[in-house]
């Protein structure tokens, strides 16, 4: 079984990201970037899956500039086997990003789908989704577990109330949840090894996809500031100042 | 044209995030439909049509959506989303699973945790984990759309006197099943609707302290108990606790934050509420520069402490 895994290059979760002055955007300027944190924890689920002897190979895909070549050498050195790389400076919104794994999925056949549930930079949990409704796929987003057998993966997802168990037909698309695995670190050896795997770049262009953006971004400013308020001596004082000043007890 | 809300719900009640999202959904549109998907859920749709500014509520049902699974409730509303330009859900872990799918079927754009509605194709939502705040135009002309709740207020749940109207359901996609379903039983307020949430870190220790140091003060406030991400992954409790950027996002009328640290993933779930408190021992933990009023001390003295001063 094929197993194929969309990762996204984001600024890296330890970043104190920065609005720009004319509110065009945030500041990318020399900021760190590494691979979207979801994205790790379905790069190690399609490895262990390989590990245990149920996926023969995993691939890896990107979507967007040059650079995202450094995300798919760490999934790579995670343990992936190859890379792809759809390569366009454009920008990319879900549901074209989405397009593009159709696209990728109808020619590489895999099995199973993973990404991660959302990316933190734009934090809106759709890819997986919309490409699993554009392959005409079930989905399984939010996954805390994954078991595959019998031509079936059984997916427990993190819901609201709790945990929820379903099972997929497959091909499937799976989004994985924070508590899916915990992603092992790349070592020396395997990086260097993944330099040698084979990636292969494909421009958007040539796929015959539309992938212009339906979102316009007319602003982006910084969140109303909360002032942070006062230290309390002690618990005394933390009770009166909340039912005589604040009122809400 | 008119606006669709998809009910949240478990063919049982009605959930109170539709509620603010009726009140996103009036924002785009004068006149507002509620669709409930589900099985034997002709209560759920009684109660949507008593909300206030709702026009009428489609109630669709077959026993294979009495789970709801994504596929085949994505299909219902991509059938009835025709005669709508707006198509809004809340935010939730039901909304975020089916809103994409119905986009995508329609080949158009989704908005996710619209917190604002500045004009029918121009809203406001957060990213960056709520570092900064994206105002977007969609070109598409119909608008699928998740609302974050705490964004909107909620509409009345009475005073409506809008119609039920059933129809048939589409046929099922067939390539999921449902399997089982653990939740946590609780009598407490839901967290997402609660007024009061007191909220754990890693701080508490263990899933015991957890519960020893926090369920006393949020039995005595009638609050709800959230968590940290910290908490959960190490187990003190389970996820549908979890508070934050990929948890659930929260805005009571209080909140207190016993030893969480407040990691900008987690502040983005609860930033909004009206009063946050923090206890914690680190005088110069991240949460207290959010807090309202801060306590800086030994949370396993000053919890119960606090518990009995009320």
């Amino acid at each position: 079984m094929k197993i194929l895994v969309a990762v996204k290059r984001v600024v890296d979760f330890n970043v104190k990201v920065r609005v720009k002055a004319d509110q065009s955007g945030v500041d990318l300027a020399n900021v760190k970037m590494s691979m979207n944190p979801f994205d790790e924890i379905a790069i190690e689920e399609a490895v262990r899956l390989k590990e245990a002897g149920i996926a023969t190979e995993v691939v890896v895909i990107s979507a967007g500039p040059t650079q995202c070549q450094e995300t798919l050498r760490t999934a790579l050195a995670i343990g992936a086997d190859r890379a792809i790389l759809a390569e366009t400076d454009a920008e990319l919104q879900p549901l074209a990003v989405a397009k593009i794994l159709k696209a990728v999925c109808e020619k590489e056949q895999p099995q199973l789908l993973i990404m991660g549930k959302q990316a933190i930079d734009d934090d809106s949990n759709q890819t997986g989704q919309m490409a699993a409704a554009l392959l005409g796929w079930p989905q399984a987003t939010f996954a805390s577990k994954v078991v595959i057998a019998n031509g079936e993966a059984s997916v427990t997802r993190e819901v609201d109330g709790g945990l929820e168990t379903i099972a997929l037909t497959l091909p499937a698309v799976v989004t994985t949840d924070l508590r899916l695995n915990e992603p092992r670190y790349a070592t020396l050896p395997n990086i260097m090894k993944a330099k040698k795997k084979p990636l292969d770049v494909q421009p958007v262009a040539g796929m015959g996809i539309d992938v212009a953006p339906r979102l316009k971004t007319l602003k982006v400013a910084e969140p109303p500031k909360r002032s942070g308020g006062i230290k309390v001596a002690d618990v005394a004082a933390l009770v009166a100042k909340l039912k005589n000043e604040a009122k809400v007890i | 044209m008119t606006a669709l809300v998809i009910a949240e719900h478990d063919n049982l009640s009605l959930k109170a995030a539709t509620l603010n999202t009726v009140t996103a959904a009036l924002a785009c549109s004068s006149e507002v439909d509620v669709l409930v998907v589900g099985n034997a859920a002709e209560a759920v749709a009684k109660a949507a049509a008593q909300i206030a500014g709702v026009r009428k509520v489609i109630l669709v049902e077959a026993d294979f959506l009495a789970d709801q699974m994504a596929e085949p409730v994505a299909e219902q509303i991509v059938a009835l989303a025709v005669a709508y330009e707006h198509v809004l859900a809340p935010a939730t872990a039901h909304g975020k699973n089916v809103m994409p799918r119905v986009a995508a079927k329609l080949d158009v754009a989704q908005l996710t945790d619209v917190i604002k509605v500045v004009a029918p194709d121009t809203f406001e939502r957060p990213i960056y984990a709520g570092s900064a705040i994206a105002t977007v135009q969609t070109a598409d002309a119909k608008k699928i759309i998740t609302v974050r709740t705490t964004g909107f207020d909620a509409a009345a749940a009475t005073g409506g006197a809008g119609a039920v109207e059933k129809q048939d359901a589409q046929a099922g996609a067939g390539k999921s099943r449902f399997v089982s379903r653990e939740l946590t039983k609780s009598d407490r307020p839901e967290l997402t609707a609660a007024k009061i949430i007191v909220s754990g870190g890693r701080g508490l220790g263990s899933g015991e302290n957890f519960k020893k140091v926090l369920e006393p003060l949020a039995d005595k406030l009638n609050a709800a108990i959230g968590a940290s991400r910290a908490a959960v992954d190490a187990g003190f409790v389970t996820n549908d606790y979890q508070v934050g950027q990929t948890g659930k996002i929260v805005a009571p009328q209080l909140y207190i934050a016993v030893g969480i640290s407040g990691a900008i993933q987690h502040l983005a779930g609860m930033k909004d509420s009206k009063v946050i408190v923090a206890i914690n021992k680190d005088p110069d933990a991240p949460i207290f520069e959010v807090a309202d009023y801060g306590l800086v001390g030994d949370l396993f003295e000053a919890v119960p402490e606090l518990v009995k001063a009320l």
